[in-house]
């Protein structure tokens, strides 16, 4: 059996793997376009930080390939697929058959209508592969501005990488929201004064209309941004042409089934050039998912991919924002909690007992507990005050019976019988009950109830 | 009256004890030791409770008719030389297996296994402690090159600015531990890592609450946030260890975003927790039962380890790993031959040049030695089976409680055609038994133990046992001599017995042929190995260099795989189980002690008991794919709600280990007590 996967981005290079460790006498043939390992696309942003080298980020080692089994063709990319033959074309030359073929392909991004937007001129760049990073990497130094334009996730993940070294940095975000997709206003609002905390200019409601590479980027209320480095990041959009030339029925990705077989049986498609019952997200734990479920496909096995929505995540400085579901749903009831000033914000939309969808940002304990109540299906607890902030109250004080010393079992009372037996002071008591011969936690705690008894009063 | 020097009887800190006669019995006093510091749990203080107790064997018993009856020495060692003999023939040597304990002293573990290998001529022997240490041995192994569970003093801990204590309830399980936490609580580096909030987690500044059988992704997360943020120790990466890249790999795929819902660990806390780690000046990961006991116990241990590694912690004097070991001699009852596949000094039964050294000190041929032998689990499974053993000596141990899916170990056991059991009361396995040979207790006999910190320890007789009772190395030279065995081969003193164990451990990784009894009395601190009379003992094994041959520690490339059954709509919680201050192992002993309370429970979520329609204090059952406990319930709004816990002391319907999962981890076969799928339902 031969199966030629067509990418080696995070789901072709995972489902590589997993084929090869099946050890089922399957033949993999994987086609990337750089010519380097795959790349750990979640850790790109440590580049323009300086945080991780290349090396750092490569998926494979060198060697892992030919040690694997796996035949591994770099710097070159699948240019047409022969359906009837069976076979592809590379944009070197050669052919290759296959058995089944993956679509890995991935996402471009999108370049929105902007006058003198050339994606590879200097002093420009679009922030998806490992070179792009790179090359604005090498574009930045301690006098360095960038623009960045768009103010999703990505927008902002970079705006923020891009701040520990760079001199200014401005986010343009013309629909007036940020991460508009997924926050409410009121969460963005928050968000926008967090990121101006932190450093970053923020420009609302504006677009760009003319970016001049290099020197800056004009708005369309005429005003200029100086920028050495313009980023756009404007979003992506799933790479389906490989599939779209070759017939496959695609809509807003390649669509498969749960199977993650295309219209045509021999192939599949995985990752985020895949539409698996919804538009790909662009997350990795999905593509990760499809890889396991393919995998087990092709070696024989009867795995069905189920979707179930991944929460959204940004990642960037202190901010710790997270939303799942839907997190602007306003069926049912909804629980708000708004902190400007402590740049913390949650909103909670509950459907009985079950969660339709939250926004939280700056409560973290909150936000792994929901993403669990949420991932499970978990019914919700009754502490709605517990679940919005992750932490319970505090319990009331204890009583009597409530232990001392928890090493020797000692409660209050018997401290209170031992004194009243004639054990005056803490060493008396301790000799008594034991209280304070274990971890020694007590001690302070007995002295004091002995101090107050000693003094005629009720402890 | 002066007082006898001794150890607690329990646990593996080992608290130095003092006894005195007291009317007719014995008194605890406390004694100062580095370890306890004169402190004692309340296990401790009423320890002696139990020399005297009404239930106490005083005599053998054999079984008649089906019923346990009273029996003279003679004819208790004749029926079990009879019933091994008829076996042998019949099936060969190895139907007839052994299956020692974690709390034997040094001398009665080591003649154990060479009574196995020599006097039976079988491999089937193993213990119990296959249940506790095996995870944290095998990845300790891998990694360092040597497995001594604390490779430095507890007392170090005491400088620390930061300690992770990973699946530990010490507060628990060795409260005087706590004493040597002071420091770093007070400097507010305390992390515990628990999904529940054990009276050990009421105690940091910073509590992780994984979902069961999750913590190697949490580790992963962990090492990933230590790289990304420039956290790690590179010169000591470089220069001491190998593997990191290999390592590294694995952990760049878990970015504390992508564990957190793992986990169910907020990104954030896991980050505040690796900064913690990185910016103390001396920091310590310790682990226990609660991350080894798992199908995936070793590589979890070895998370773990390669985040210390990463830190710089292993082999820096003032930081470090260290596995919190669990029963009395965990330590030393790993290190000298009751283990299936070792002989005595830590060596594998497989390398020819440890078998001639031992059969050596035996004064027997090489050749006739058996090899490796079944896992713990894998033993009582095959009891009574096609193939399997047909007769079991039990010694120190009480599998009908303490083993992994016990009704199940309970029917291998009722298949066999011999049963014998060695305990100091009928413990729920020795009411089973063909035979039972009553045993004294550690008051009544001297003995080393090698602690937790791989100190050896001398305990000292301080009283007679009760007329009646016989010594495991008496019972083991009278079976053997009955066996054809020379007397001179099965020393019954245990100061010979260990003279004995010294020569056959010299040489190999735990040597202790510098450890003499006399040394031990003038109380000098002897951490193994100590391979000579003048040696000072090796506190601090990896300052200089790790034990492989290349002097380096191995990082371990291992990705998180998660229990081996899942929950799903019929069990939706996990159950996890666990030890209690009051009670120790399968409480054969601590149940019978008055002031010890005995109460089985369940630890609920007040949510998760208001889902199943139960409220504190209600019977409840947990029921799991392989039976069902009932206990009552205890609310606690510190556990996860999808998560419930029970302590595993407790025999019939309570048994904790009705329920648990025998699925074994494929390195340690370790069984994977602390995490199975289970619902709860009103009784």
């Amino acid at each position: 059996m031969k199966v030629v996967i067509a990418g080696y981005g995070m789901a072709g290079a995972r489902l590589a793997e997993l084929l090869a460790a099946r050890d089922a006498g399957v033949e993999v043939t994987v086609i990337g376009a750089e010519a380097r390992p795959a790349a750990n696309r979640v850790l790109l942003s440590r580049l323009l930080t300086g945080e991780l080298t290349e090396t750092d980020l490569s998926l494979h080692e060198p060697g892992w390939a030919p040690r694997s089994g796996v035949d591994l063709r770099t710097g070159t990319s699948v240019s047409h697929v022969d359906r009837d033959g069976r076979h592809v074309l590379l944009s070197d030359g050669t052919h290759v058959p296959y058995d089944a073929l993956v679509l890995a392909t991935g996402s471009r991004p999108v370049l929105p209508p902007i006058e003198g937007l050339a994606p590879d001129a200097p002093g420009v760049t679009v922030l998806r592969t490992v070179d792009d990073f790179l090359g604005a990497a090498a574009v930045l130094d301690a006098e360095a501005r960038a623009v960045v334009l768009g103010g999703g996730v990505l927008g902002l993940e970079t705006a923020f990488a891009l701040s520990r070294r760079a001199t200014s940095v401005t986010v343009v975000q013309p629909s007036g929201r940020l991460m508009d997709r997924q926050l409410d206003a009121g969460a963005a609002a928050i968000l926008n004064g967090l990121c101006r905390r932190h450093g970053l200019c923020t420009v609302l409601g504006r677009g760009a209309v003319r970016l001049y590479p290099g020197e800056g980027v004009k708005l369309d209320d005429g005003s200029f941004l100086p920028a050495e480095l313009t980023v756009v990041a404007a979003g992506v959009r799933p790479d389906t042409r490989l599939a779209e030339c070759a017939g496959l029925a695609v809509d807003g990705g390649v669509l498969v089934d749960d199977r993650l077989r295309t219209t045509d049986p021999a192939i599949h498609a995985i990752g985020d050039c895949a539409r698996a019952t919804v538009p790909p997200q662009g997350l990795v734990a999905p593509a990760w998912r499809q890889a396991e479920v393919l995998a087990d496909v092709l070696t024989g096995g009867d795995a069905r991919y189920h979707h179930s929505p991944a929460p959204t995540r940004l990642r960037a400085g202190n901010i710790d924002l997270t939303v799942v579901g839907d997190g602007r749903a306003e069926t049912g009831e909804v629980l708000r909690f708004e902190d400007p000033a402590g740049g913390r914000y949650a909103r909670l939309a509950v459907d009985g007992d079950r969660l339709s969808g939250a926004i939280l940002l700056g409560l973290d304990d909150a936000a792994a507990r929901i993403t669990q109540l949420h991932d499970g299906r978990e019914p919700l607890p009754a502490d709605r005050i517990a679940l919005m902030f992750g932490r319970s109250l505090p319990a009331g004080p204890a009583g009597a019976d409530a232990l001392v010393c928890r090493c020797n079992g000692v409660t209050e009372k018997s401290l209170v019988d031992a004194w009243r037996a004639g054990a005056a002071d803490a060493a008396a008591l301790t000799a008594a009950t034991r209280a304070g011969t274990g971890c020694g936690d007590c001690a302070g705690r007995v002295a004091a109830l002995t101090a107050t008894l000693n003094r005629g009063d009720t402890p | 009256m002066n007082a006898v020097a001794t150890h607690c009887p329990y646990c593996a800190l080992q608290c130095a004890m003092g006894l005195v006669p007291d009317g007719r019995g014995l008194k605890v006093v406390a004694r100062d030791f580095p370890v306890n510091e004169g402190s004692l749990c309340r296990k401790g203080w009423s320890a002696t409770a139990l020399l005297d107790h009404p239930e106490r064997l005083r005599t053998p018993l054999v079984r008649e008719k089906g019923r346990l009856r009273e029996a003279s020495w003679e004819e208790a060692l004749d029926r079990v030389v009879h019933g091994i003999r008829a076996i042998g023939e019949r099936h060969g040597a190895d139907a007839v297996a052994v299956f020692g304990g974690g709390g034997l002293t040094n001398e009665k573990a080591y003649q154990l296994g060479k009574f196995a290998r020599v006097a039976l001529g079988t491999a089937q022997i193993d213990y119990n402690g296959r249940f506790c240490m095996s995870s944290a041995a095998a990845a300790g192994m891998r990694a360092f090159g040597l497995d001594r569970g604390l490779p430095f003093p507890v007392t170090d801990l005491a400088g620390a600015d930061a300690v992770m204590l990973v699946g530990v309830n010490i507060a628990e399980t060795m409260p005087p531990l706590v004493r040597h936490l002071r420091g770093v609580r007070d400097r507010g580096g305390l992390i515990v890592v628990d999904p529940r909030r054990s009276p050990t987690a009421e105690l940091a500044a910073l509590h992780l609450r994984p979902r069961p059988g999750t913590d190697l992704a949490l580790s992963l997360g962990m090492l990933h946030a230590a790289v990304s943020s420039g956290l790690t120790d590179d010169d000591h990466i470089t220069s001491r260890t190998t593997g990191f890249a290999e390592a590294w790999r694995i952990a760049s795929r878990w970015w504390p975003e992508r564990t957190e819902p793992v986990t169910g660990v907020a990104a954030a806390d896991l980050t505040t927790a690796v900064a913690t780690l990185a910016s103390a000046r001396n920091a310590y990961i310790l682990t226990g039962r609660g991350t080894e006991q798992h199908s995936s116990g070793a590589d979890q241990v070895s998370g773990w380890i390669n985040l210390a590694l990463a830190l710089g912690l292993p082999g820096r004097p003032g930081s470090g790993y260290g596995c919190v070991t669990g029963q009395g001699n965990g330590q030393g009852g790993r290190e000298h031959g009751q283990k299936a596949d070792q002989l005595p000094g830590y060596r594998s039964i497989t390398d020819a040049d440890a078998r001639a050294h031992v059969a050596g000190v035996w004064g027997v041929d090489p050749d006739v030695l058996p090899g490796p032998g079944r896992s713990a689990f894998e033993l009582l499974d095959a009891l009574g089976t096609p193939g399997g053993p047909r007769g079991l000596l039990v010694f120190g141990s009480n599998p009908v409680v303490s083993a992994p899916d016990s009704a199940r170990v309970a029917r291998r056991l009722a298949a066999l055609d011999l049963l014998v059991v060695a305990d100091l009361v009928l413990s729920e396995t020795a009411a089973l038994a063909d035979v039972v040979l009553p045993v004294p207790q550690w008051a009544e006999e001297d003995g080393t133990m090698t602690n937790l910190e791989g100190r050896v320890l001398l305990r000292r007789k301080a009283t007679e046992p009760p007329p009646g009772v016989r010594d495991e190395l008496r019972i083991l030279a009278d079976l053997a001599v009955r066996l054809g065995q020379p007397p001179e081969r099965f020393p019954v003193d245990a100061e010979a017995v260990f003279d004995e164990l010294r020569r056959a451990s010299a040489g190999g990784p735990a040597d202790y042929a510098g450890i003499g009894y006399d040394r031990l009395r003038a109380g000098e601190a002897l951490h193994w190995p100590c391979p000579a009379p003048g040696h000072p003992g090796t506190p601090r094994p990896f300052t200089e260099r790790f034990a492989h041959p290349d002097g380096r520690a191995r990082f371990r490339a291992v990705d998180h795989r998660g229990p081996a059954e899942t929950t799903d709509a019929d069990r939706p919680l996990w159950l996890t189980t666990g030890r209690i201050l009051a009670q120790y192992q399968s409480g054969a002993q601590t149940r019978r002690i008055a002031e010890l309370d005995a109460e089985p429970f369940v630890e609920v979520h007040p949510d998760t008991a208001a889902h199943a329609g139960l409220a504190d204090g209600d019977v409840a059952r947990v029921v799991s794919r392989r039976g069902t406990i009932v206990a009552r319930v205890r609310l606690a709004p510190g556990i996860r709600p999808d998560t419930v816990f029970t302590p595993f002391h407790f025999p019939g319907a309570a048994r904790a280990n009705l329920a648990t999962n025998p699925a074994l981890d494929p390195l340690s076969r370790m069984p994977e007590f602390k995490a199975c799928a289970v619902r709860l339902e009103p009784a």
